[in-house]
């Protein structure tokens, strides 16, 4: 049979004899975990997140200029004469765009209108809209409940998940890595005070499912060497498993970072901030499911014996008969 | 694991194409795929207003209004049975959220209660068997009756005002042209409208932000606003004030209107012959035309108030009879707003008056951009991940991308097929999907190199690859799942195009990895074999 693709290899650039002593560190990643953990609470308590309009309310609207760059300066005077409160004017990707954002108006649904309309009055016709925005206060309000029921709604269906596929204890450490993960990326939005709109709850989503993906592939690792080796120290054995996945781990890490990569280059002001969550996102997933959600296991100790119900006898045995401790084991062994 | 059946191999050959067959139609322009033969597929990709243009206005309807509008029509139907009935009573008013009746006598009490017992309807689905009333009479002795609607009812007055508002909301729109626009029920008193391609929403707003419920009424002979806020209003009357704003003078005019807006059969806009001010040239039904005619006879040389919205637009004076059931209003118009009460009265007068809770409107130009970054990063993305996976995996590493490949056709092909509309965050989602569904691959022949690594044998180590990673595979993808699917469901607007594109993109990219890849390394496979015996995995 003719087959048209010439066969040659793969540049396999990772070195699979490496075993990096990852649970020597499970210590001092844990700690700082919690550190970044506590400091992302404290800055959103203190600080707080800079929210867009779908969860603070108000109006946003984007406009392009249509002689030349446009004059921020001449824009914020006439605005500021409004009396429409708060102003917030940037510019936007070029320089002939600007965004504009006007702040919630008390009074009531209809008063958002009307800010908006003086606006663009006040803008004349030098300007083309290129995108409106307005939410009223019960629908900002909705999106922020819906918002925060969708994050914990997934956890906790995650949690349900990998409980049931594995043990309490695994779930558990998905549970802390998964809310280390929000929580971190919550706190870096808002320590660079980037806008935290319904773009970045689809993107802690997201994060949530590619965390757990990780976490999923070293749990599902660290189960199968539970049965194969069955003597072996908890400890080495999970070092063992998050080197073996580590290959994996990393590659398809660069292939998700190359898509975020292009749409964070190329993908256009509109979904920079959420492109950007997502580039870190998967970069602390990634951390979490190594440092965070593997290591906790040595801690919470997992029974053995009930690992993977379906253990039947038989593999079992044909696992014990392989035992006797192969190479990978020794080099695990030298290295705690 | 590495053997297909012929009907197997058939099967996924068959749905590889089915996708590239319905992601056809998005490569070309409408009217090229217009004219293209009947049995082959036609259907285009909705994009969403993010990347068309358009306005997204989600409108809030005044529940307040109707319940206070129903203890309005309560009231005075209360009044009619009193009155029908012929029992005494000392006091009627709306009172809070219920109706109270003071009977003058006691003794009246019963006829009373058996009198207003006949307002109350029932409501409910049969079918469901739930029950219930729309209104609950309470008696509080000696003499008070009260009207109270119940929660049920409220809930079903909402429902239907909810369902003639879609409807009035849908003719005005349809007004402004493009047969394009959606109006939708969102929740239980809300109202969607979508209306792409539009580059300014003030005419839209402007549209369906009043609601045009228009009255005629007679006003009070002798008693002018000004004596009659000084004094009392006389039974049965009401001030109104004029549409023209504070300097306005106000009218007292009698409650119950003469004919209202919905004996209109047509309304235009035009120009006055003599003053060449903008009008609107009415047409009355044949009961309307009766109503007014009968009015305009009793009443020459009297005013009569035109109020629109509770505002009194003109008072001019009846000089003859008006008999054949036309008439003009007048009213400092402008053209534009002369053109927008027309389309208003035409399509009837909304149940409430509708509030903007929510605007999103995106301009084509922005549109235009969002899809032109849309594309570099979708390509540049893919370009990407496949230069990578290449680099990394060699001849599977090949494999891998055309599985990919299917896996973006897939996609295309299933939400052309559903008809979700593609959205930016969807583009965002596809890219996402494109890097996250090599993941598979590189779970199945990390999984190989690993076999190969342990001393098996090459057919050994393949076939172990993908049946270790398969399970992996599965878990990982659910998970990813469960979180997409709860996007989807409690997620609005942006979210959810982004989930849908996630989720199909889940299942497709588990079906090109874990079977087309499989397919074309098993194909790989016979080849090899054909020439000999197999030394080395090109992985």
């Amino acid at each position: 049979m003719f087959f048209p693709v010439p066969d040659f290899k793969g540049f396999d650039f990772f070195p699979h004899d490496l075993r990096l002593p990852f649970m020597r560190y499970k210590g001092i990643c844990i700690t700082l975990s919690l550190i970044f953990m506590a400091a992302s609470l404290g800055l959103y308590f203190t600080r707080g997140l800079n929210y867009g309009v779908d969860f603070k309310g108000g109006s946003l609207i984007e406009v392009q200029s249509k002689n030349g760059p446009a004059d921020l300066h001449d824009i914020r005077t006439k605005l500021n004469a409004l009396g429409i409160g708060n102003v917030q004017i940037q510019s936007f990707g070029a320089d002939t765009d600007v965004l504009i954002r006007v702040e919630q108006q008390s009074g009531g649904e209809a008063e958002q209108q009307v800010a908006m309309k003086k606006v663009v009055e006040a803008l004349g016709d030098g300007f083309t809209q290129r995108r409106i925005e307005v939410v009223g206060p019960a629908v900002s309000s909705e999106l922020r409940r819906t918002g925060i029921i969708a994050v914990f709604a997934s956890i906790i269906a995650i949690i349900i998940y990998v409980w049931f596929r594995f043990e309490w204890q695994f779930a558990a450490g998905c549970v802390v890595a998964l809310l280390h993960d929000v929580l971190v990326t919550v706190g870096l939005f808002s320590l660079l005070q980037l806008d935290f709109d319904l773009s970045i709850v689809a993107a802690l989503l997201t994060i949530l499912g590619y965390s757990v993906n990780d976490s999923v592939v070293v749990s599902d690792r660290i189960r199968e060497n539970l049965r194969k080796y069955k003597r072996m120290d908890l400890n080495e054995l999970l070092n063992v498993s998050i080197n073996e996945t580590l290959s994996r781990t990393i590659l398809t890490g660069m292939t998700a970072i190359a898509g975020i990569l292009a749409l964070l280059i190329f993908g256009g002001e509109v979904i920079r901030n959420f492109s950007f969550a997502m580039l870190f996102g998967i970069i602390i997933g990634t951390y979490s499911s190594i440092f965070i959600a593997a290591p906790l296991l040595d801690y919470l100790g997992v029974r053995r014996d009930t690992v993977g119900h379906a253990v039947k006898a038989k593999e079992a045995a044909a696992a014990k008969a392989k035992e006797p401790t192969p190479a990978k084991a020794k080099a695990a062994s030298r290295q705690s | 694991m590495l053997h297909f059946d012929r009907w197997k191999i058939v099967l996924i050959v068959l749905t590889c194409l089915a996708g590239v067959v319905f992601t056809l139609p998005n490569f070309f322009a409408k009217e090229t795929v217009e004219s293209w033969p009947r049995w082959m597929p036609h259907r285009q990709l909705p994009l969403g207003l993010d990347l068309r243009g358009g306005a997204h206005l989600l409108l809030a309807m005044d529940t307040n209004e109707l319940e206070k509008d129903w203890l309005t029509t309560l009231r005075d139907d209360a009044r009619k049975q009193l009155r029908e009935a012929k029992i005494g009573f000392a006091g009627l008013s709306v009172a809070g959220n219920s109706v109270q009746v003071k009977i003058s006598k006691p003794e009246d009490m019963d006829k009373a209660y058996a009198a207003l017992k006949k307002l109350v309807q029932p409501i409910g689905n049969a079918i469901l068997g739930t029950g219930g009333n729309d209104i609950t009479v309470e008696q509080t002795p000696p003499d008070v009756i009260t009207l109270r609607p119940t929660e049920q009812g409220m809930r079903q007055r909402v429902s239907s005002a909810a369902s003639a508002a879609i409807e009035t909301v849908n003719r005005r729109v349809n007004a402004l042209g493009t047969a394009e626009s959606t109006v939708v029920r969102q929740g239980s008193d809300r109202i969607l409208v979508q209306f792409p391609g539009l580059q300014d929403t003030k005419q839209l707003k402007d549209l369906i932000g009043q609601t045009a419920k228009l009255t005629f009424h007679a006003v009070h002979p002798t008693v002018t606003a000004e004596e009659a806020k000084q004094t009392r209003v006389p039974l049965g009357y009401k001030i109104y004030s004029s549409a023209e704003g504070e300097g306005g003078r106000s009218y007292v005019l009698q409650e119950t209107p003469v004919v209202s807006g919905e004996d209109l059969v047509d309304a235009q806009p035009g120009f006055d012959s003599r003053t060449n001010e903008p009008i609107i040239s009415f047409r009355f039904n044949q009961s309307g035309a009766r109503k007014f005619g009968n009015f305009t006879k009793d009443n020459v040389g009297s005013p009569f108030a035109i109020v629109l919205d509770d505002k009194v637009l003109s008072a001019p004076v009846v000089r003859e009879p008006i008999l054949g059931g036309s008439g003009q209003i007048s009213g400092s118009f402008s053209v534009d707003s002369a053109t927008t009460l027309a389309v208003q009265l035409r399509s009837g007068a909304l149940p409430t008056k509708l509030t903007i809770v929510e605007e999103r409107t995106v301009g084509p130009s922005l549109g235009a951009d969002s899809i032109a970054a849309g594309k570099l990063a979708g390509l540049i993305g893919c370009l990407l991940t496949g230069i990578l996976t290449i680099v990394a995996y060699g001849t599977f590493g090949v494999f891998a991308v055309i599985g990919l490949l299917v896996h973006g056709f897939l996609i295309i092909g299933a939400m052309t097929i559903i008809g979700t509309t593609l959205t930016l965050p969807g583009i965002a989602g596809f890219v996402l999907t494109i890097g996250m569904a090599v993941d598979a691959n590189v779970l199945i022949y990390e999984r190989i190199r690993e076999e190969l690594r342990t001393g098996k044998t090459p057919i050994a180590a393949i076939e172990q690859g993908f049946q270790r990673a398969f399970i992996t595979i599965f878990d990982s993808q659910l998970t990813t799942l469960a979180a997409a699917v709860i996007m989807f469901w409690l997620g609005s607007g942006p979210i959810r195009g982004f989930a849908v594109t996630l989720t199909i993109g889940i299942l497709t990219s588990v079906f090109s990895a874990v079977t087309v890849t499989r397919l074309l390394v098993v194909l790989w496979l016979k080849a090899a074999k054909s020439k000999g015996r197999i030394v080395e995995v090109p992985v």
